[in-house]
């Protein structure tokens, strides 16, 4: 189990080396100018190389073989995209061609925001969409069956974005039940300490910034957990199907076990194993859902940071939220399949 | 004596159906499969003769009616007060007073087609991609399969994002970035069929009677790997429409007169609340089309795998 544990984190290396170069190169494939875009087209020739070397454009792409010659092998990769490799190893992502904000420093200040968010998107998800998919699979072919598979299919077919705008003009201009956007209300004073909304109030016991906290979730968390949901109802079903068809619940139910318990101690926890993965590749789904969903709920989380960085052109920030959130991805996809060992005892890794 | 060889030789043809024959009649008996087929099969009629069912040019400005609602929603009143019939603008008009019926059914051809060509432009690649992976081999393999791992790296809608964020805004860079998303699916199929094919029995006899790689693999490869290819396509486009709606909702997709869906939301979202059809309209257009396509993708799913079928 442990060697396998660490054979799959170096397996991500290369995977993040070819998403880091992927990222870096993407911007410089149509030769945009960071330093032209911050000093604007008429700056003096001067102050605009003073730049470039600043912000360490003046060396080659990929590999620097004029420094080569004098510095051997450290000269060689002294070259932009060597530069911002290691640089973002150490946990410096570049600042903001604009703000000169350090882009790890905003991207930690969003973070919370969106996670906050994320999960309670996928709670939505997971806490409606399993129990539907099992009812629909036990209920297979009735009413009940084919309405939730329409159900399920229709949430995948709408745009986010636009479930997003119409929750809004129903449940918060229309009916007033909920707040159309942020995450807190403007007149509530409040400063948290993890930037985790909820956490921070219950950890300073301040119910009102709770309550109002959770009021604020609602409207993103459903638009943004919808797709998740529908992919978990099919996922359930089908997976409760297959298990149900399985010779061990014929067996279990032959010898007389109460109908109840086949369900729970026998189907389910099997059925369960494929839904782990959906769930973990829903985490995905949603990283990327954030970029609409926050746009729509002006909710200040990374996606809303990037997407106003994108019509910016602010490069670094586009960089370094990609980069940032590929890779969470990419470990989040890691736990999802080593969660496997530990809920499947069937899979023997070795 | 005749009639018997007669009957043979019919069973003979009935045996003798095709897989691809076989799965049409299991599709006419698909109510979801046919459903989804009609409604595609509107939406493309409907664009397709857009300038004949409302001959109005999608772009012409009306100041003097700007931002109507759906016109049959208003009193007789009002309609006098404008000079308006109950039917002059169904699904109402936009902030220029442009015609929204006639902006859904061009923005239409526009999702349709750049979904459409998003996805054969992915499977193209993908399926030439994941030949050679899977058919060659080597280092072609390992080289084609990380390539696949960094895309797949990036969630969702992210590199699209990304990609048309670097190349500018258009329509065609988001046609592009919608395409390249799309590829390691493709990828992954096809060289997963591939790579279960090349030792079977009858591609190594066809390649032991001398026939060159390509012809296996055109012949022989390629056949088998159909089925879960064309499910894969139809669902990919439900979910290429979804995308290019949501790259013109951020502003990365089409400029602002053109009529696209996504366009036409992100337009109408400032305004949702004195004018909530702007951007109700497209989204159910769009939601009908995507609906359209899943439900296909599934049926031919059902039909091309009977054993899936629960």
């Amino acid at each position: 189990m442990f060697s396998y544990f660490i054979r799959r984190l170096l397996g991500l290396l290369p995977v993040l080396f070819g998403v880091s170069l992927l990222v870096f190169t993407i911007p410089r494939v149509i030769g945009s100018d960071p330093a032209r875009i911050m000093l604007g087209e008429r700056a003096s020739p001067e102050s605009y190389q003073r730049l470039r070397l600043e912000l360490g454009l003046d060396v080659p792409y990929f590999l620097n073989f004029k420094e080569a010659r004098t510095n051997g092998v450290a000269g060689l990769f002294d070259a932009q995209y060597p530069n911002f490799l290691r640089h973002a190893l150490q946990g410096d992502l570049g600042k903001s061609i604009f703000s000169r904000i350090p882009v790890v420093t905003s991207l930690t200040h969003f973070f919370p925001a969106t996670f906050e968010l994320t999960m309670v998107a996928m709670f939505i998800a997971v806490v409606l969409g399993v129990p539907l998919g099992i009812l629909a699979a036990l209920n297979r072919g009735t009413v009940i069956d084919t309405t939730l598979m329409f159900v399920a299919l229709a949430g995948v077919s709408f745009p986010v974005f636009w479930l997003g705008i119409i929750m809004i003009y129903v449940f918060a201009v229309g009916l007033g039940w909920l707040p159309p956007s942020g995450r807190l209300s403007p007149t509530l004073i409040f400063h948290g300490t993890t930037g985790f909304y909820v956490l921070d109030a219950i950890l300073q016991g301040r119910w009102d910034v709770l309550w109002n906290a959770i009021r604020h979730l609602i409207l993103p968390g459903i638009a943004l957990g919808t797709i998740p949901l529908a992919i978990i109802v099919r996922m359930t079903r089908s997976s409760m199907l297959e298990v149900l068809g399985q010779d061990y619940i014929r067996t279990a139910r032959a010898k007389g076990v109460e109908a109840r318990s086949v369900i729970n101690k026998h189907a389910l926890r099997n059925a369960l194993l494929p839904v782990v993965t959906v769930i973990g590749l829903s985490f995905g789904q949603l990283l990327s859902g954030a970029i609409l969903t926050e746009t729509v709920f002006a909710w200040p989380g990374i996606g809303r940071f990037v997407y106003d960085a994108i019509s910016a052109r602010d490069y670094p920030i586009i960089q370094g939220g990609v980069l940032f959130v590929a890779t969470m991805f990419v470990i989040v996809n890691m736990v999802v399949d080593l969660s496997y060992a530990v809920i499947d005892p069937r899979i023997q890794y070795t | 004596m005749t009639t018997s060889a007669a009957t043979a030789g019919n069973q003979d043809r009935v045996e003798g159906r095709s897989l691809l024959q076989d799965a049409f009649r299991r599709f006419r008996r698909h109510p979801t499969g046919i459903l989804g087929t009609a409604i595609i099969v509107f939406f493309v009629l409907v664009t397709i003769f857009a300038p004949v069912l409302r001959p109005i040019d999608p772009l012409r400005i009306d100041l003097r009616n700007r931002m109507l609602p759906p016109t049959w929603t208003m009193s007789q009143q009002e309609l006098e007060q404008k000079h308006l019939q109950r039917w002059s603008y169904p699904f109402g008009t936009d902030v220029q007073g442009r015609d929204m019926l006639v902006r859904v059914l061009y923005g239409g051809r526009i999702s349709l087609r750049v979904g459409l060509e998003a996805v054969a432009m992915a499977a193209l690649v993908g399926t030439l991609l994941g030949l050679i992976a899977g058919f060659f081999g080597g280092w072609l393999d390992t080289f084609i399969v990380w390539f696949v791992d960094i895309l797949l790296a990036f969630p969702g809608i992210l590199l699209a994002i990304a990609i048309v964020a670097a190349l500018g805004q258009s329509l065609l860079n988001a046609l592009i970035a919608i395409s390249i998303t799309y590829v390691p699916v493709y990828i992954r199929i096809v060289r997963s069929v591939t790579l279960s094919l090349r030792e079977s029995e009858y591609v190594q006899a066809a390649r032991a009677l001398g026939s060159r790689s390509g012809r296996v693999i055109l012949a022989h490869v390629l056949p088998n790997g159909l089925s879960p290819l064309m499910v894969q396509l139809t669902l990919s486009i439900g979910t290429a429409i979804l995308d290019v709606a949501a790259l013109g909702f951020l502003g990365l997709g089409a400029r602002p007169p053109t009529p696209e869906w996504g366009a036409m939301i992100s337009d109408g979202f400032g305004r949702f609340r004195i004018a909530p059809w702007l951007s109700i309209v497209p989204g159910i257009a769009i939601f009908f089309s995507v609906v359209g396509f899943n439900l296909l993708g599934d049926a031919i799913r059902d039909v091309l795998d009977p054993r899936l079928k629960r």
